[in-house]
Parts: structure tokens; C-alpha cells; sequence
């Protein structure tokens, strides 16, 4: 069987269903941040596939390069503040820091 | 059929490892399936004849965010003790979500009239892409440098101790 387009959707598909499931079941901040990974990556496979098979040019992989540049920042940035919490509260279950409850 | 064989063999890495990323209880367990998945979603790329973000994917993603998570999970050494599942939404409720939303998207998936072109050559595309990013999308190029050093600032800002004299 030839390797088509639905191929890559399918394995999209899987990888961001388990980033979701990652990202709802973690109690652990950086579990969390590892989910949000997994759905980017999905994205971005998607993007990828589409712009092989669309026959489109460079917009689909232009538009990846800038989702991993912002993953890299939103990883930075999120585990800063996961450690942040760490010094704050010494732990980093997100059940933990629930300061603002009312 | 070596192409096939090869496909399977890279999907099933990046599908299996995803799986391990989601249903691994050792928090560490998780970052290194996070690494297969990264690689394998790599060599997807290749496939698709993406060489350029093939190389961006290793380096950045491999080489920096995954290292920067071992960091944080070092840095917090609470390897096994948080408990995996999460009180608000148990496993099974997520697990039931998760299928509902895969049938959903996996009917429209099969479903949809993708336009479809005959495929090319594979050509080198870093050219075309340095190219566009600094023709059609220079505007977006040059915020995400902003954004970048934004998040440099941050990152530094929120990571450090308090130091007031």
C-alpha cells in the first residue's frame, strides 16, 4: 500500500489524542508541559503533510519553524515558572498551589 | 518495499513512545518516550522531504527543550512522588474524552475531500524557506525574535533568586 496523505494524519491524530490525555491526567506541572509538546508535534506533522501533498510550497514548513520556535519559548518560560512554584510551594503538584481558591 | 517497512518502523516509534509519554507513571520514564517521539517525528519529517525542519526538530526540540525539561525534573528531584492521576479528572473520564474526540476526528479525517497533488522530486528546501522568511514573512520573522529575547528575559527574571539589597 502506498504511503499517502492519511498515513501522517492518522499519526497526527494519534499523537495529539494522547498530548490530550497527557495534558488532562498529569497532576505533575511539567507532565503537563511534556502534553503540550506531543499536541504541538502533531501540528506540526499536519502542517508538514499538508504542504508535501498540497503541493503548496514552503508555507506549511515556515509556518512548523515557527511553532517549534514558540514551543521553545513557552518550554523555557513554563518550566521558569514551574520552578518558581517549586521555591514557593516545594512541590509541583498543580492540586497543590491552589492559593487563589476562594 | 523498504520505503513502507521503514515508514512503519518510524511510526510506530513516534506512536509508541507518545503512548509512553501518556500512560508512563515515572515522571522520567516520560521525558525519555518524549525523546523517542521527537526523533521519530524527525524522521517523518524526512519523509515528507522536510529536510530543513527535519534538523531544526533534532536541534531545538532534542537538544533543548528535552534537555531543559531533565533539568527541571532533576532540579525538582520529586521523580516518583506526585501521584500520576489527577483528582478533578480521573483516568477513565479523560480516557472516554480522548476516544470520543479520536472517533470524531478520525471519521472526518477519513472522510474529507483532501486535495491532493501528484508528488515531485524532493528538493533541497532550505533555500525556499530562508527565502520566504525574509520576503513574504518577514514581519512574523522578525517578532518572533522579539518574542524569543522576551522569553530570554523571563525565563532569566522568573528563574533567579531574589537579590534586593
Amino acid at each position: 500500500m502506498e504511503i499517502g496523505l492519511h498515513h501522517f494524519l492518522v499519526v497526527g491524530l494519534v499523537v495529539f489524542l494522547c498530548g490530550v490525555f497527557t495534558v488532562l491526567t498529569r497532576r505533575n506541572a511539567i507532565g503537563i508541559l511534556m502534553g503540550v509538546e506531543l499536541i504541538l508535534n502533531s501540528a506540526n506533522i499536519n502542517y508538514i503533510a499538508f504542504s508535501r501533498y498540497g503541493g503548496g510550497g514552503y508555507d506549511g514548513q515556515v509556518f512548523s519553524v515557527f511553532v517549534i520556535m514558540l514551543a521553545a519559548a513557552e518550554a523555557a518560560i513554563g518550566l521558569a515558572i514551574v520552578l518558581g512554584i517549586y521555591r514557593q510551594f516545594e512541590t509541583i503538584d498543580v492540586e497543590a498551589t491552589d492559593t487563589l481558591r476562594g | 518495499m523498504i520505503y513502507a517497512a521503514l515508514f512503519y518502523a518510524i511510526a510506530g516509534l513516534t506512536v509508541l513512545s507518545a503512548l509512553g509519554v501518556a500512560f508512563s507513571t515515572n515522571i522520567v520514564y516520560s521525558a525519555m518516550a518524549l525523546m523517542g517521539t521527537l526523533v521519530g517525528v524527525s524522521g517523518l519529517y524526512v519523509f515528507l522531504a522536510a529536510d530543513f525542519v527535519a534538523v531544526v526538530q533534532l536541534l531545538v526540540y532534542v537538544g533543548g527543550i528535552l534537555v531543559l525539561t531533565l533539568f527541571a525534573i532533576m532540579l525538582t528531584h520529586q521523580i516518583a512522588e506526585v501521584q500520576v492521576s489527577n483528582r478533578s479528572v480521573g483516568r477513565l473520564p479523560a480516557l472516554a474524552l480522548v476516544v470520543v474526540v479520536g472517533i470524531a476526528m478520525g471519521v472526518a479525517l477519513f472522510r474529507a475531500p483532501w486535495h491532493v497533488e501528484p508528488l515531485g522530486a524532493s528538493t533541497p528546501t532550505t533555500y525556499g524557506i530562508g527565502d520566504s522568511f525574509l520576503n513574504q514573512y518577514l514581519l512574523p520573522f522578525e517578532l518572533a525574535s522579539v518574542v524569543l529575547l522576551t522569553a530570554l528575559v523571563g525565563a532569566i527574571v522568573l528563574s533567579r533568586k531574589e537579590l534586593r539589597g
